[in-house]
C-alpha cells in the first residue's frame, strides 16, 4: 500500500464509505482504512431508515441538515444505481412514529409541539394523526395503536446493499479499499499525513477520521477532538413475508426482500455479543401490538450493535487547525446522512475546507472545556 | 421417489395436503408423510421462487418449510402428522397473517 | 412427553437425546442429580439411533445391532429420574448457563447449574451444481426416513459421495427392498495412501470388519462407480440426471433422487452463539471447540459431548457423554461421583471407540472440488447465493462470513448458516489465501432456531427492559 493519495479515509463503513465514493466522484485519488471481519459495525447493525422527523430538537442546524440529506437521497440512489447497477430500494413516501395507549401519544404530541415551535427548524411537515387516520394509510394496525406521528419525508433504504454499493463503486473510482488495516497512530511531517496500521504506513495528503466511536481516541492524533457516547441497541428480524406494510416506522419496517427489522433499544451495556431477551421481548410485544399480525411470524435473528454516537447525539464534522487537511466526522444516522456525506462533505474534503454556513454548527468547539482549545469551530 | 415397506405397521393417519386426502402414518413427520405421497409437494422459495423439497430431514435446512394447521414457514420435518392435519405447499413469501 | 419443564432450575440441563445426551442424562440422573433433557425430535435417539423406540422397522436384522444399541441407551434413561421433553427446541444458551427453550409454541426459562451440549453432528454441505434441485437429499434424510417411516427409495436412485454412512445406508435400503441404481463413490484415490499409516488402528476397531462386510453386500447388488472425479444435478424443477466424471471420463444418467454424503460435521450453533471458543479442525475440515479432556468448554459449566465435540461417531459419543456427566457429578455431587465408574476406565473406553478415527478421517477427507464450488453452483441455499456472488464480495473487500453478509446476505436465512458456513469460509480463505482459521466463522446469536414474535413477545420483561424500548 505504497503510493501517496490525496485523502486516507480511516474507517469503511457507510459513513467513511459515503465521503470516499463522494471524494472518489470528485476524480481524488483516496484510500480507504478499515478493520477486519469482527469489528464493532454499526453499518451492519443499523435499522437503514432515511429519516427527518424528530430530528434535531435543540439543533436547529442539524434538522436542516437532516432534511437536506433526505432530498439529496435520491440522487445518491440512482447515481450508485448508474454506477453500479445496485438498486438500493430507496422508498420516501413517508413515515409513521405510531403510539400505543394515551400516554405515548400525549408525549408524542408534545414533542411534535416543540420541535415546531423551535425557531429555525424547517418546516418538514410533522403532523400528529389519530388512530382512524392512520389506519388509513396503515390498514393493520392494532386497538392498542393510539395514533402517531407522520413526516411525508422519512423513508427508508436497503443499508447493506447502500453499503456494498458504495464499495463496488470503489472499484470504478480507482479508490483503493485496505481492510485489516486499524489505524494505531498518525502523524503528519513533509506536507503529508503518516498513518500506522500493521499492515505497513500509508501516506496521504489529507484524512478523514470515520471511524465511529474509535474516533474518540484517533482525533487527538492530529488536534481534534470528538467526544463519544455509545450505547447498545438490539433489532429483531423476521423471515421474509409478503408486503404488508407500506410505510416505515420508527421502529418497524419490512425490508424489500420481505424481513421485518423491529427496534431497537437504547442501553448502555457495550457488549455488542450478548442479547438481552427480555429487552428483545418487549420490542415484539409492542410491535405484535401495533400489528398483531407480526404476532405469528417467526423470528431468524436478532443481534446488538453499537451506535456511533457523539455525546450530546448531534454529528460532529469539524477540520484541525494544528494539523491542516484532517478531518473528522462522526454521527449516529449514517444513513439518513449519507447523502450529504457523499455530496457536501466528500466535497468540502475536497477543497481542503468546510463551510461555516452548513456545518458550522456540527463543529466540536461545541462542547467547550478539555480539547477544544485545537478545534477551530470555523 | 419414496415408497412404504410392506413391514410399516403402523396404523393410519389422515392429513389433508392443498385440500386433497393424504394416507400418512401415525409417526411419520409432515415431511415424510409428503414425500410418501404421491403428490407434487415442491415448495418454492421466498428469494427467487425455485422450487425445493426437504433436503436434510433433520432440521437444519429449513427446505421443508410448509404452512400447517393454517400457520406458515414450519418446519415439516420436525412435526408429527395427526389426524386430519391441514397442510399447504407454499409458494414464495409467506403471507401475513398466516 | 411435549410439557415445559416442571422446574426453573435443574443442576444438568442435556441439550440433545442422541447417544451422548442419552448417556450423560442417565449418567447424571442416576447420581441423584436433577436432570432435563430437551431433545428437539418427536423420539429420543437423535440421528444415529433416530426413532428408536418407535421404528416400524421390526425386523432387527435391517437396521442392524449398533442401531440397536440405542434402544438400552433410551431404556436406561427411562428408568432414570431424568426429565425428558421431546420436540423441545433450545433457542438460547449464554454464558450464565440461561437456557431458552421452546415447546409447543411457548418458551421457558430454566437455569442449570452444569450444561452438557450434545447436539451431535449435521451432513457436511455438499454443494455440487443442482444440489438445491427436488429430488437431491442427503443420505441422511433417506436414512431418517427409512429408520421413522420404513420409507425407501422408488425411483431411479444414485448415491453419491463417501463415508461408512453411506454404505451403511444403501445396505439398509437394499435390505428393505429400497432401489438403488448406482453408487458414485467419490473418495480420492490419493487417500487411500495417505490413510495407510493409520490402518493399523482402523483393522483392529470394530468398525473394520462391519464395514468390510457391508460394502460386500452393497458391492453384490449395486453398481458402484469408483473415483469419481466431479459430479452435478441437473432437471427443470425436479432432478432428471446426474452427471460425473470417473477415470476421466463423462457419464450422464437418468435419476429421480440422488443423495449425497460425505462426511458429518459437528452442529456448532448452539455453542458458538454461547460463545464457546471454537477452532479449526485441519483434519476433519470443520470447527471443533475447545475442550478440556472432560469436555468442559471455553464456558464455565459447560460441557459438550459426542459429536458437537468433534467427529467421533456414536460409541465415543457415549462414552463421552458418561465423562462429561460424570464430570458434572463430581463437581457438584462428590460422594454420588466416586460411585461411577472412574475417569480412567472411562477414558480408555473412549480411546477404543476412537481407535480408527483418523484412518477414516484421513481416507474420507472430501475433496476439494466437492467442499469449495465455483461459478453459479450454489453456496447459501436459504438467500440463493452463488459461488460466484461469494468471490465478487471478496474482490470487492470482503474479508471473512460478517463482511460477507453485508455485502451478500449470506447466512442470513433460517438455517443461519448451517448449510453454507463451512463452505463460506473455505471458499473465502481460498479467494484469499489465508487458513480457515484465519477468516473464521458467522458470529451467531439466539435465536438459534426461529421462534414467533409471539413467542418472543412473552418473555418476562421488567420495567428497566421496558424504558430500554419506549423512549419519545
Amino acid at each position: 500500500m505504497s503510493g501517496e493519495y490525496d485523502v486516507a479515509v480511516v474507517g469503511g463503513g457507510l459513513l467513511g464509505s459515503a465521503i470516499a465514493w463522494g471524494l472518489g466522484r470528485l476524480g481524488k485519488r483516496v484510500a480507504v482504512l478499515d478493520e477486519g471481519d469482527i469489528t464493532k459495525r454499526a453499518s451492519r447493525a443499523n435499522f437503514a431508515l432515511v429519516w427527518v422527523q424528530s430530528k434535531g430538537l435543540g439543533m436547529p442546524a442539524y434538522t436542516v441538515w437532516t432534511v437536506q440529506a433526505s432530498q439529496a437521497w435520491g440522487r445518491l440512489a440512482s447515481e450508485l444505481k448508474q454506477q453500479t447497477g445496485l438498486d438500493v430500494s430507496l422508498q420516501q413516501n413517508g413515515g409513521f412514529h405510531l403510539t400505543l395507549g394515551e400516554d405515548e401519544f400525549g408525549q408524542r404530541t408534545e414533542l411534535v409541539k416543540r420541535m415546531h415551535n423551535q425557531t429555525g427548524a424547517a418546516d418538514y411537515k410533522m403532523e400528529m394523526l389519530s388512530a382512524s387516520e392512520v389506519k388509513k394509510s396503515l390498514p393493520l394496525i392494532g386497538p392498542e395503536v393510539s395514533g402517531g406521528s407522520f413526516c411525508p419525508l422519512d423513508g427508508h433504504v436497503n443499508s447493506l446493499r447502500t453499503f456494498r454499493a458504495f464499495h463496488t463503486g470503489f472499484k470504478a473510482f480507482g479508490i483503493d479499499y485496505f481492510p485489516e488495516r486499524p489505524v494505531s497512530a498518525i502523524t503528519k511531517s513533509g506536507g503529508e499525513f503518516r498513518l500506522t496500521t500493521p499492515k505497513g504506513e500509508l501516506r496521504a495528503a489529507k484524512i478523514v477520521l470515520a471511524a465511529g466511536n474509535a474516533n474518540q481516541t484517533l482525533a487527538p492524533m492530529v488536534g481534534l477532538y470528538a467526544p463519544m457516547g455509545p450505547t447498545r441497541g438490539q433489532v429483531v428480524v423476521t423471515e421474509r413475508t409478503m408486503p404488508f406494510l407500506p410505510h416505515p416506522l420508527t421502529t418497524i419496517r419490512q425490508t424489500d426482500e420481505g424481513t421485518v427489522m423491529i427496534g431497537d433499544s437504547k442501553e448502555e451495556e457495550l457488549d455488542d455479543r450478548a442479547l438481552k431477551h427480555s429487552i428483545s421481548g418487549v420490542m415484539a410485544d409492542r410491535a405484535q401490538k401495533m400489528f398483531p399480525h407480526l404476532a405469528r411470524l417467526n423470528v431468524v435473528r436478532s443481534w446488538a450493535g453499537i451506535r456511533v454516537m457523539p455525546q450530546d447525539g448531534f454529528p460532529i464534522y469539524d477540520q484541525s487547525e494544528t494539523h491542516p487537511g484532517a478531518f473528522v466526522a462522526c454521527c449516529h444516522s449514517g444513513v439518513t446522512l449519507a447523502s450529504n456525506h457523499a455530496f457536501e462533505i466528500a466535497r468540502m474534503v475536497a477543497q481542503g475546507a468546510l463551510e461555516p454556513e452548513l456545518v458550522g454548527a456540527f463543529s466540536a468547539g461545541r462542547f467547550g472545556g478539555a480539547g477544544t482549545a485545537n478545534n477551530s469551530g470555523y | 421417489m419414496f415408497r412404504r415397506s410392506e413391514q410399516d405397521k403402523r396404523p393410519q393417519v389422515q392429513i389433508f395436503v392443498d385440500g386433497a386426502a393424504v394416507a400418512a402414518r401415525q409417526g411419520d413427520t409432515v415431511s415424510a408423510a409428503l414425500l410418501a405421497s404421491s403428490y407434487d409437494v415442491r415448495r418454492s422459495t421466498a428469494v427467487s421462487g425455485a422450487p425445493r423439497l426437504p433436503y436434510c430431514m433433520m432440521g437444519v435446512c429449513f427446505d421443508c418449510l410448509v404452512t400447517i394447521d393454517g400457520v406458515g414457514n414450519r418446519q415439516g420435518c420436525l412435526v408429527p402428522v395427526t389426524e386430519g392435519m391441514q397442510v399447504e405447499i407454499q409458494k414464495g413469501k409467506r403471507e401475513i397473517g398466516k | 412427553m411435549t410439557m415445559a419443564p416442571k422446574r426453573e432450575a435443574y443442576d444438568v440441563v442435556v441439550i440433545g437425546a442422541g447417544p451422548a445426551g442419552l448417556a450423560a442424562a442417565a449418567t447424571s440422573a442416576e447420581a441423584g442429580l436433577s436432570t432435563l433433557l430437551l431433545d428437539e425430535n418427536i423420539g429420543p435417539g437423535g440421528q444415529v439411533f433416530r426413532a428408536v423406540a418407535s421404528t416400524p422397522v421390526t425386523d432387527r436384522n435391517q437396521l442392524g445391532a449398533d442401531y440397536w444399541v440405542g434402544a438400552d441407551l433410551v431404556q436406561t434413561l427411562r428408568a432414570s429420574n431424568a426429565e425428558i421433553i421431546q420436540r423441545a427446541t433450545v433457542w438460547s444458551l449464554d454464558r450464565n448457563l440461561d437456557i431458552a427453550v421452546s415447546v409447543g409454541g411457548a418458551s421457558a426459562f430454566v437455569k442449570a447449574k452444569r450444561v452438557i451440549l450434545a447436539t451431535g453432528a449435521l451432513e457436511r454441505p455438499f454443494p455440487i451444481p443442482g444440489w438445491t434441485l427436488p429430488g437431491v437429499m442427503t443420505a441422511g434424510a433417506a436414512q431418517t426416513m427409512l429408520k421413522s417411516s420404513a420409507l425407501v427409495p422408488d425411483g431411479r436412485t444414485v448415491i453419491a459421495g463417501q463415508g461408512p454412512l453411506l454404505w451403511l445406508l444403501a445396505a439398509q435400503i437394499l435390505r428393505l427392498g429400497g432401489r438403488i441404481d448406482r453408487i458414485l463413490d467419490t473418495t480420492e484415490r490419493g487417500n487411500y495412501f495417505a490413510a495407510l499409516p493409520h490402518a493399523f488402528a482402523f483393522l483392529t476397531s470394530p468398525y473394520f470388519a462391519k464395514g468390510l462386510s457391508m460394502m460386500r453386500e452393497v458391492k453384490a447388488k449395486v453398481q458402484v462407480v469408483s473415483g469419481v472425479t466431479e459430479l452435478a444435478a441437473s432437471g427443470d424443477g425436479q432432478l432428471a440426471s446426474v452427471s460425473y466424471v470417473a477415470g476421466g471420463k463423462r457419464e450422464t444418467i437418468s435419476a429421480d433422487l440422488l443423495l449425497l454424503h460425505q462426511g458429518v460435521v459437528p452442529n456448532v450453533n448452539l455453542a458458538m452463539s454461547a460463545g464457546i471458543e471454537h477452532r479449526w479442525d485441519d483434519l476433519q475440515l470443520c470447527w471443533s471447540p475447545v475442550l478440556d479432556a472432560s469436555g468442559n468448554s471455553s464456558i464455565a459449566g459447560i460441557a459438550i459431548a459426542g459429536d458437537g465435540a468433534g467427529i467421533g461417531g456414536a460409541n465415543a459419543a457415549v462414552v463421552r457423554g458418561r465423562i462429561a456427566a460424570r464430570a458434572a457429578v463430581e463437581a457438584l455431587a462428590p460422594a454420588a461421583g466416586a460411585k461411577l465408574p472412574s475417569m480412567a476406565a472411562l477414558r480408555a473406553d473412549l480411546s477404543k471407540a476412537e481407535r480408527g478415527r483418523v484412518f477414516l478421517d484421513t481416507l474420507f477427507r472430501p475433496s476439494p472440488q466437492f467442499r469449495i464450488p465455483s461459478g453459479d453452483t450454489i453456496v447459501c441455499r436459504c438467500e440463493e447465493v452463488t459461488a460466484k456472488d461469494v468471490l465478487d464480495a471478496v474482490a470487492i473487500g470482503a474479508t471473512g462470513p460478517n463482511q460477507l453478509k453485508a455485502y451478500r446476505r449470506t447466512g442470513m436465512g433460517p438455517c443461519q448458516g448451517r448449510l453454507c458456513g463451512l463452505t463460506v469460509t473455505e471458499l473465502m480463505a481460498q479467494a484469499r489465501g489465508k487458513t480457515p482459521q484465519e477468516i473464521g466463522y458467522y458470529r451467531l446469536r439466539a435465536p438459534v432456531k426461529p421462534i414467533t414474535l409471539a413467542e418472543l413477545a412473552a418473555v418476562p420483561k421488567s420495567e428497566d427492559d421496558i424504558k430500554a424500548v419506549v423512549r419519545g
